[in-house]
């Protein structure tokens, strides 16, 4: 079954296409990537499937259930974290989530909510009210927010924006087990080395339409090869090697060179080639591709 | 406990916790009025037969204390939330339009009797009050804040900020509460003012409950009775159509 169907959904305000027709299948047990710039439409696509804002067009299912027509269903099987830290300053954090608990139908749900806020690291603060949290604590608590009802299907939309290291590795720590439990993942970030290690599926937003959707491997596979980066303090690079040059820049001592190579075989015969036009090499690196080079090359080449 | 049981609980409690500011200051207001105006008119005004002024103020103050005290339930606790935006956690949830507007104005109707309850065991001392009609005063207690608790519903849903819920309650709900009779019976105004008057659905509300003290009004109670409920209605109606469509509730990112 689907966890999530998106067909064809569109959004304007006023003059701004903020969706331009977006459709998108997620299957059930995936931790789902959604990739783009500021102003892509993340937000607003992740609104729509929550029930907080309606599409112009198209329509969007979570395990078959409409979001419009069928919206108790639908909200019951979703979570969403949302980006800004809200609360609501009245209540400690067991309140809060007892009444987000209940908001969902579920009686005695206490069990579940201490063993969110345990993997989640909150126990301490149970009866702290929301105002005296930090701000990294608040943010475990919208995750929990979103988690109380135990959805099938779980959205976070950049989770870790402004979050410490300890609360990153908690977080990934107890999503991942959610994911292995069979949860669906649906998560946007800006920190695309995070999207590259979770993420076993990635769609790439631009302008309110999906640039790229592939696994993520098949993804940094469309970047072939490396990025070989030479730093010359004596010559320069031997006419030969100009086709291959992507990037250079004036250093300090000498001169820095990016070159595109398909793998370390390449890299001997172009040593061989330097020491021949007497350049001598101050630093070398031979890089991979990673899922910031495919981001940077398909947002650029969707310009 | 459901959802709607849940939101109900807790809007009481949000209101209950700051009890000083939302409870005893209103009581503590009424108060102040009916030491002040009954001082002064206790022995100039006369408006029903046998009944004394301040005998006559005590219920106009209590109705008046619970009219704009649900409709600060509800609107101050809508604004809260959608200007923090800690609305989201209720528009995730799936909480019908139904269940949302009875949670918010079943606790404005909450706050409105306990505020009225707690006006009317303050300032009841002052007064000769009599119990003529008793289900006339549960009566119009009840149908009178559920509809403030409505407007309140409707101020927060409209208002984009505090300033223009703060206009709507300063240029609508305290001249109508203040206009309806609180301290005066219409009958003493002049033709054209009492005319206006019979415009104003918190007339109704005030006149009905008085009647339930004393079993005289200005208006027959049935008729106050009819015209109340009908406004009610068309109000549920309205505010129950801007919840489901989601009116400026559902109309952004969060």
């Amino acid at each position: 079954m689907l966890a999530l169907q998106i067909n064809h959904v569109a959004k304007r305000y006023q003059s701004l296409q903020a969706l331009g027709g977006v459709s998108l299948s997620i299957e059930e047990g995936e931790f789902f990537g959604l990739l783009g710039p500021n102003g892509a439409g993340k937000t607003t696509l992740i609104s729509i499937v929550a029930g907080l804002n309606r599409a112009d067009a198209g329509s969007v299912a979570i395990h078959g259930h409409d979001v419009v027509s069928d919206y108790r269903a639908a909200r019951a099987r979703l979570g969403v974290v949302p980006q800004e830290l809200v609360f609501d300053p009245f209540f400690s954090v067991r309140e809060t989530l007892r009444m987000q608990s209940g908001y969902f139908g579920l009686k005695n749900n206490d069990r579940w909510i201490d063993e969110v806020m345990d993997n989640l690291d909150l126990s301490s603060k149970a009866d702290t009210n929301m105002r005296a949290l930090s701000g990294g604590m608040k943010r475990r608590v919208l995750v929990a927010q979103a988690l109380v009802h135990r959805p099938p299907v779980v959205v976070l939309d950049e989770p870790t924006a402004g979050v410490d290291v300890e609360l990153r590795r908690t977080l990934w720590k107890f999503i991942g087990r959610l994911n292995r439990e069979g949860h669906t993942i649906v998560l946007t970030t800006h920190y695309l080395e995070e999207a590259q290690a979770l993420c076993n599926r990635i769609a790439m937003l631009k302008l309110g339409k999906i640039v790229a959707l592939d696994s993520t491997d098949a993804l940094i596979k469309r970047i072939s090869g490396s990025q070989l980066v030479l730093c010359l303090k004596q010559g320069g690079l031997p006419d030969s090697l100009r086709a291959l040059v992507t990037h250079s820049e004036e250093l300090f001592s000498g001169r820095k060179y990016t070159l595109r190579v398909n793998d370390c075989n390449d890299v001997e015969p172009i040593l061989s080639l330097l020491r021949r036009s007497g350049a001598v090499i101050d630093d070398m690196q031979l890089q991979q591709a990673d899922l910031e080079d495919v981001f940077v090359q398909i947002m650029g080449v969707a310009q | 406990m459901t959802g709607f049981q849940t939101l109900f609980y807790k809007e009481v409690l949000r209101f209950w916790k700051v009890a000083t500011q939302t409870v005893t200051a209103p009581i503590m207001t009424a108060m102040l009025y009916l030491l002040i105006f009954g001082h002064v008119l206790q022995d100039r005004v006369q408006v029903y037969p046998g009944v004394q002024y301040t005998g006559f103020l005590v219920p106009g103050l209590v109705m008046m204390s619970v009219l704009q005290n649900a409709f600060a339930n509800s609107s101050s606790s809508l604004i809260q939330s959608k200007i923090s935006g800690n609305l989201v956690f209720v528009l995730l949830t799936p909480l019908s339009h139904w269940e949302v507007f009875g949670g918010y104005v079943l606790a404005a109707v909450v706050r409105g009797l306990v505020v009225g309850a707690g006006v009317f065991l303050v300032t009841a001392w002052f007064g000769h009050l009599s119990f003529a009609a008793p289900w006339w005063i549960a009566i119009f207690a009840l149908l009178g804040a559920a509809i403030l608790g409505t407007m309140g519903l409707l101020a927060g849903i409209w208002a984009e900020k505090f300033d223009q819920l703060a206009a709507f309650q300063n240029f609508l709900i305290v001249p109508l509460t203040f206009l309806a009779g609180v301290f005066y019976s219409i009958h003493s105004l002049p033709p054209f003012w009492q005319t206006v008057s019979h415009f104003n659905p918190f007339f109704y509300m005030i006149d009905g409950f008085r009647y339930g003290f004393f079993g005289q009004s200005d208006i027959d109670p049935v008729i106050s009775l009819v015209i109340v409920a009908v406004f009610f209605i068309v109000l549920v109606t309205l505010v129950l159509r801007l919840l489901k469509s989601g009116y400026k509730l559902r109309s952004g990112t969060y």
